[in-house]
């Protein structure tokens, strides 16, 4: 985690740049066994782990919170039009596209 | 609602509106525009701004609709409809240019406490439980998001906040799925750089105060 002090300084670094990966369930079975072998032994990368966790379980929880103002009406009427020509459009092509 | 289930939920909607089934539209309306109002606003920094953009990539769903042929497909096609929204509305305004975050700005030091290895950290094993404090998180969080460069930014947004997978985000933003992963991992570490520095100024103030 440091380097200059550590002995396993590259390791560290090799691990630091992994934890969001391995957060997310992203790893292979054998990196997320390497980077639990290591976390065992090394204190500081472990702390380090459960910041990052917390971090995300903030984020994740996160709302903006503010919810837009009610819909214009002729606005939903546009919209609804635009719909509606894309309800045809889809039926006469049978649904072409992305 | 787990994310996997709002996940369904939002793609049975798009298959229900894209069948034209009555009460479908509504409900999309109101959904997608809050999803994307609030993408919008952390994206943008101004409610006026924001509520036009969620505006603006609804009429282009609607216009584009014929168009998407598979409808598990529709969070990252309506954001990435919102993303560009977004980007023009920025380009009205103000141009910013593009920042990275470097790892190694982002990784903690070390030093010696009493023989034994520590990062200089905060104590992250107590987060504030009170509901005052908890709100004030809340806004040091959020400050934290809206300081991070954009392309970190919306990557945070899409995979933490609305709980689009890798896949969904990178198909969203056009990029690849390493891109993604490497771009949330930064803004996640900036972000936790950021609550970081809080809680340790905290945590300073409450010795300080103790010690009055």
């Amino acid at each position: 985690m440091d380097p200059g002090s550590h002995g396993r300084e590259s390791e560290c670094k090799r691990i630091f740049a992994l934890l969001s990966e391995y957060l997310d369930a992203e790893l292979p079975a054998d990196s997320c066994d390497e980077i639990e072998a290591h976390l065992k032994d090394c204190p500081p990368c472990l702390e380090f782990l459960e910041s990052l966790r917390k971090t995300v379980e903030l984020c994740r929880g996160f709302r903006p919170g503010e919810l837009p103002g009610p819909l214009n009406e002729a606005v939903r009427r546009e919209l609804w039009e635009r719909y509606q020509r894309a309800l045809r459009a889809r039926s006469s092509a049978g649904g072409a596209g992305t | 609602m787990t994310i996997g289930e709002a996940q369904q939920q939002e793609i049975e909607l798009a298959r229900r509106l894209v069948a034209g089934e009555p009460g479908a539209f509504e409900r999309f309306v109101e959904l997608f525009r809050n999803k994307v109002f609030q993408y919008s606003l952390l994206m943008c920094g101004h409610h006026e701004d924001a509520e036009e953009v969620a505006q603006d990539a609804l009429f282009k769903v609607f216009e584009k609709l014929d168009q998407l042929r598979e409808p598990e497909r529709i969070r990252p096609w309506v954001f990435r409809i919102a993303r560009n929204a977004c980007l023009m509305k920025r380009r009205k305004s103000v141009f910013a240019p593009a920042q990275e975050l470097s790892l190694d700005e982002l990784m903690p030091q070390a030093g010696e406490d009493g023989g034994q290895r520590k990062l200089d950290i905060a104590d992250w094993s107590n987060l504030p439980e009170e509901q005052a404090l908890r709100a004030e998180l809340q806004r040091v969080v959020r400050q934290a998001i809206e300081e991070l460069p954009e392309n970190y930014k919306t990557v945070l947004i899409l995979r933490d906040i609305e709980g689009l997978s890798t896949a969904e985000t990178a198909e969203a933003l056009e990029v690849s799925e390493e891109v993604v992963k490497t771009r949330l991992h930064r803004a996640r570490l900036a972000v936790r750089q950021k609550l970081d520095w809080y809680l340790r100024s905290r945590r300073g103030r409450q010795t300080a105060e103790r010690a009055n």
